[in-house]
């Protein structure tokens, strides 16, 4: 894996999915992982395959659901959709997101820690 | 909540599996060619846009492996697959598994069995009672007088009337009963209860009705009587219509008022009654005259249920205080009588605290059989993991984790284990009933006594299964999976394996089945010497030569007259007949399952405790009963004809009677009143037994049987075999009277050896687990010796090729053993001086530590581990050296 590309962390990537869903709607799993590569100007590149993974996951937990349906290019495709209970989960970690890399933000400014 | 969520579908998705996987091959294809496409949009060149695309999705596998982990529940599909490698293996080693699954069977089996018996005999003793939990027994006590007594009805209603912490006060009374069947006499278990039992007991009736309150009022007026299921289909062929039909009891006609459900066998434990009667028919049933309004006659058993949440504690406070009211209300009959509770299992006056020492015994024994048999298959499992090392190794080698091969080697041990606990169940279901086999019929009645394999039990054999796994497969687990990867690869190849570790395992685990044996043993030794104390005990009577039986004179509706004419026709009858020496009535033949009357005595001269009434056994017996039992009178006369109820009143006491209450003085001339009447002492007999071998001696006296009235028992000193009197006395009665009764005759022998049959019991059972584990002890030991004579084959060649002959091979291996037996003998010995203890309630003149018994355990044992050395060494002696160097 290239240096400059940082890996996506476990838990950052659930948010990542469940804001792409809420934003954009259901998406496929292609569709999902493009649109965070794009997202992130292509700096950050997902490791594509622990994506499915993810996805399974967080349909175990009920934030998303997903069907098989007929995708763009017409061909069967399994779609994901953010859930009441997702969009719930996501309001809270976008919060909790927001407060902590607000701390660490500050921590980091010049001189933040010794202040 | 969410984490249940999860976990269900992970479930669903394990029993799903095949589509979830189906699914992800379909998502992932189109994944790679919706990328592929975008690459070739972007202007990558076909041929390498596709390996592009799957370079950027990383592996597809481990996604793969990672979405399947994820998916189902790991560890339950892991479980599976070693379930069934576990299977393959067993069945690719059949002796093993077979042996394994036998000696855990026996172990399992042995648990479940005595957890059955003590389910079904002490903690739930009635099926289709309610709340046994909450009954407990109730029996009176004397103050100053160990052991129990009964309870008068009046003392008992009083109890129920006054205590507020009980549901139910019930009475028992057991009773054999005589019924008419034709012009046959047939004899049958029966209790006699107050009018509330069934509805107390949660029991109803299938037919017909339970007793109404009124039934237990008023003298002989209620002649009706509930019969049991098996009687009515058995005696009465199902009759739908039996409820309002009569029956012949104790020669009165009884209605039959209602039939008990099937499984319901009374409140008696070791008896399945037959028959149940009212409190009013008490005379009729019960023998010594009419009691009801009587509070000083004291004959009820019973039982009461607490209220819910009321402690035994708080209850046996309660009805103490009531007994102390009782006893400053009515001092003439109730000075120094309480009452006591006793939890079910430990109930006094039925066959639960008669089975209690052996039932413990029993479950020690079982423990120790599991324990000694957890051992031998652990043993076994060592030894197979040596000839498994090489697969083990391989395993570990090509990136098993060392915590699979342990939870595999776990799993095939559960597998072992839960077959056995399988066998272990049907072999406690073939053994529940078989307690009853070991305890002889009683007055011609098998007794019954049940097992309970109930869920409870059930439940607790999964846990000693569960238990005994990890006792056995854990050590070998740990063992065999903790390989020295780089050593065992090194080691393979030159066929050497051991380790020094794994053979003092092994050597431990047969140390500690030497151990249990020899506890086993000294239990067995330390009972054979007590039964032999026992049996060598006199009872102060002969037991050769004297035959005992009854005629039931009740269940005729003889009268006090009638009886005595009868009995004195007979005896003259039975004096004229050849080969009868003596021959008299009594009215309680010793040794027999009844009480005996009390009376509650004043002696002249005798100051008694203020708090205390003395009591004191007597049984009215007929002229030249002391020369039929065999019982010297050592001062004064016996009973001579003329003691008649128009005589004055007399008495025989015993030595300690004598001794007692006259201190010194000759009681013969002297005086002493015994329920309000005077008696004079005419003479003074020898010590004898009364009930059982192992009785404290008690003061004791005699009355003379026309005095007393009554007298069903009959004992008759003579040389003829008990069949040849039973055919003489059978013509005799019937010419006299065909309808009475006469029960069983019986050598005062076997009487006497009825009482010692618990002791033999316990002593049986010892003896058949102390001989098997003895047996597993010394298939450990040989297991252990021949592996290591096989193992060391090629130090035996060397040694004999340098000059050792065959006898210093044999010697050492012997003496390997020997050291092994000793060292688990020391460690025996430290568990038995603990364990006897357990016994030490059944034991008779015999020291819970007694030397002897020691020294013969541990020589029956070093003989049995001498045995078990014997072939590997042979085989040792004859290595030939050529061969062990050069293989």
């Amino acid at each position: 894996m290239p240096p400059d590309k940082p890996d996506v962390l476990h838990g950052s990537l659930a948010l990542m999915v469940l804001r792409t869903l809420d934003t954009m709607g259901p998406q496929h799993g292609w569709g999902i992982a493009r649109r965070i590569e794009q997202t992130s100007g292509d700096v950050l590149e997902l490791n594509q395959g622990s994506l499915y993974p993810a996805l399974l996951r967080l349909e175990q937990l009920g934030w998303i659901a997903s069907k098989w349906g007929t995708s763009e290019n017409n061909r069967r495709a399994k779609f994901y959709a953010i859930t009441r209970a997702g969009k719930k989960q996501l309001a809270a970690e976008t919060e909790n997101w927001e407060r902590i890399s607000g701390i660490i933000g500050r921590f980091l400014r010049p001189g933040g820690a010794s202040s | 909540m969410r984490r249940l969520r999860v976990l269900w579908r992970r479930f669903a998705g394990m029993l799903l599996k095949n589509r979830l996987e189906r699914d992800l091959e379909d998502e992932l294809a189109f994944h790679l060619q919706m990328e592929t496409a975008e690459l070739i949009r972007r202007g990558t060149p076909p041929d390498e846009a596709r390996s592009s695309a799957r370079r950027r999705f990383g592996g597809i596998a481990r996604t793969k492996e990672t979405y399947r982990e994820t998916g189902g529940l790991p560890m339950i599909e892991t479980f599976w697959q070693d379930v069934r490698f576990a299977l393959r293996m067993l069945r690719r080693n059949p002796g093993f598994s077979l042996l394994a699954i036998l000696c855990l069977t026996l172990g399992i089996g042995a648990n479940a069995t005595v957890f059955s018996w003590i389910e079904g005999i002490l903690l739930r003793p009635f099926p289709l009672v309610a709340h046994q939990e909450r009954m407990m027994a109730v029996a009176g006590t004397n103050r100053g007088v160990p052991g129990h007594d009964d309870v008068s009805w009046p003392d008992y209603r009083d109890f129920a009337k006054n205590c507020k912490l009980f549901d139910a006060f019930i009475v028992d009374r057991i009773t054999g009963i005589t019924l008419s069947v034709g012009d046959r006499a047939e004899r049958a278990p029966a209790s006699i209860v107050s009018s509330n039992y069934f509805d107390a007991l949660g029991v109803h009736p299938i037919l017909g009705r339970g007793f109404a309150p009124a039934e237990d009022i008023g003298r002989n007026a209620h002649p009706v009587t509930v019969i049991g299921y098996r009687v009515w289909r058995e005696r009465y062929r199902a009759d739908p219509a039996i409820v309002g039909k009569n029956q012949m009891l104790n020669g009165l006609p009884h209605t039959i008022i209602g039939v008990a459900p099937e499984n319901f066998h009374g409140t008696f434990v070791g008896w399945a009654m037959q028959y149940w009667l009212p409190l009013s028919m008490q005379e009729l049933f019960d023998p010594g005259g009419y009691k009801l309004e009587d509070r000083g006659a004291r004959w009820i058993e019973g039982f009461v249920r607490l209220k819910p949440g009321v402690s035994p504690e708080q209850a046996q406070s309660e009805i103490s205080a009531v007994a102390k009211r009782l006893e400053d209300a009515y001092p003439a009959t109730n000075r120094g009588r309480g009452i006591r509770l006793y939890p079910l299992w430990e109930t006094p006056f039925n066959n639960a605290g008669t089975l209690l020492p052996t039932l413990k015994i029993s479950l020690a024994v079982a423990i120790a059989v599991l324990l000694i048999a957890c051992a031998n298959v652990s043993n076994l499992l060592l030894l197979r993991s040596l000839q498994r090392r090489h697969e083990m190794t391989v395993r570990l080698a090509i990136g098993s984790a060392r915590r699979r091969l342990f939870a595999q080697l776990l799993t095939e041990g559960l597998i072992l284990a839960a077959f056995a606990a399988a066998g272990g169940c049907a072999l406690a279901y073939t053994c529940r009933n078989l307690l009853v086999l070991l305890l002889p019929p009683r007055g011609g009645v098998s007794m019954y006594l049940p097992g309970g394999l109930d869920w409870r039990v059930l439940l607790l054999s999964a846990g000693v299964c569960a238990v005994s796994t990890l006792l056995f497969a854990l050590v070998p687990a740990i063992q065999a999976s903790d390989i020295d990867l780089a050593g065992a690869m090194r080691a393979e190849s030159s066929g050497v394996v051991g380790g020094s570790r794994r053979a003092l395992v092994r050597s431990v685990l047969v140390q500690v089945q030497v151990a249990l044996s020899f506890v086993l043993l000294v239990g067995a030794g330390l009972l054979t010497r007590s039964l032999q104390a026992v049996e060598a005990t006199s009872p102060g009577f002969s037991t050769a030569n004297v035959l005992a039986t009854t005629i039931d004179f009740a269940a005729a509706g003889y009268s006090r007259d009638r009886i005595r004419n009868f009995q004195a026709l007979l005896i003259e009858r039975l004096q004229s007949l050849a080969g009868v020496q003596s021959a008299a009535f009594t009215g309680l033949a010793p040794f027999t399952v009844r009480s005996y009357p009390s009376a509650t005595i004043a002696v002249e001269g005798y100051e008694a405790p203020a708090d205390q009434q003395i009591t004191v056994d007597y049984v009215g017996v007929g002229a030249s009963y002391f020369a039929a039992m065999g019982i010297p009178v050592v001062e004064g006369r016996e009973f001579a004809r003329s003691d008649t109820d128009t005589a004055p009143p007399v008495a025989i006491v015993n030595e300690l009677m004598a001794s007692q209450y006259w201190k010194g003085l000759d009681p013969v001339g002297r005086r002493f009143q015994a329920n309000g009447r005077w008696l004079q002492v005419v003479g003074i007999a020898k010590m004898s037994k009364y009930r059982n071998l192992t009785e404290i001696p008690r003061p004791f006296y005699y009355a003379p049987l026309l005095q007393t009235g009554g007298g069903s028992g009959l004992q008759v000193r003579t040389a003829l075999p008990p069949e040849a009197l039973t055919k003489a006395l059978r013509s005799e009665i019937q010419e006299i009277d065909p309808n009475l009764f006469l029960g069983e005759v019986i050598t005062m022998r076997d009487q006497v050896g009825r009482t010692t049959a618990v002791r033999r019991t316990a002593l049986g059972m010892l003896f058949v687990f102390g001989g098997l584990a003895l047996l597993l002890a010394g298939i450990g030991l040989y297991g252990v010796l021949s592996y290591t004579v096989s193992q060391r084959t090629r130090e035996f060649g060397l040694r004999m090729a340098l000059g050792a002959d065959t006898a210093d091979l044999l010697r050492g291996v012997i003496r390997h053993g020997l050291t092994l037996t000793a060292a688990g003998i020391v460690l025996g010995i430290a568990v038995a001086l603990v364990l006897t203890k357990l016994v030490a309630d059944i034991l008779y003149h015999v020291s819970p530590r007694d030397p002897l018994t020691f020294g013969v355990a541990g020589l029956v044992m070093a003989i049995a581990s001498l045995a078990a050395c014997l072939v590997p060494a042979w085989r040792a002696s004859r290595t030939d050296p050529v061969r062990a160097l050069r293989s």
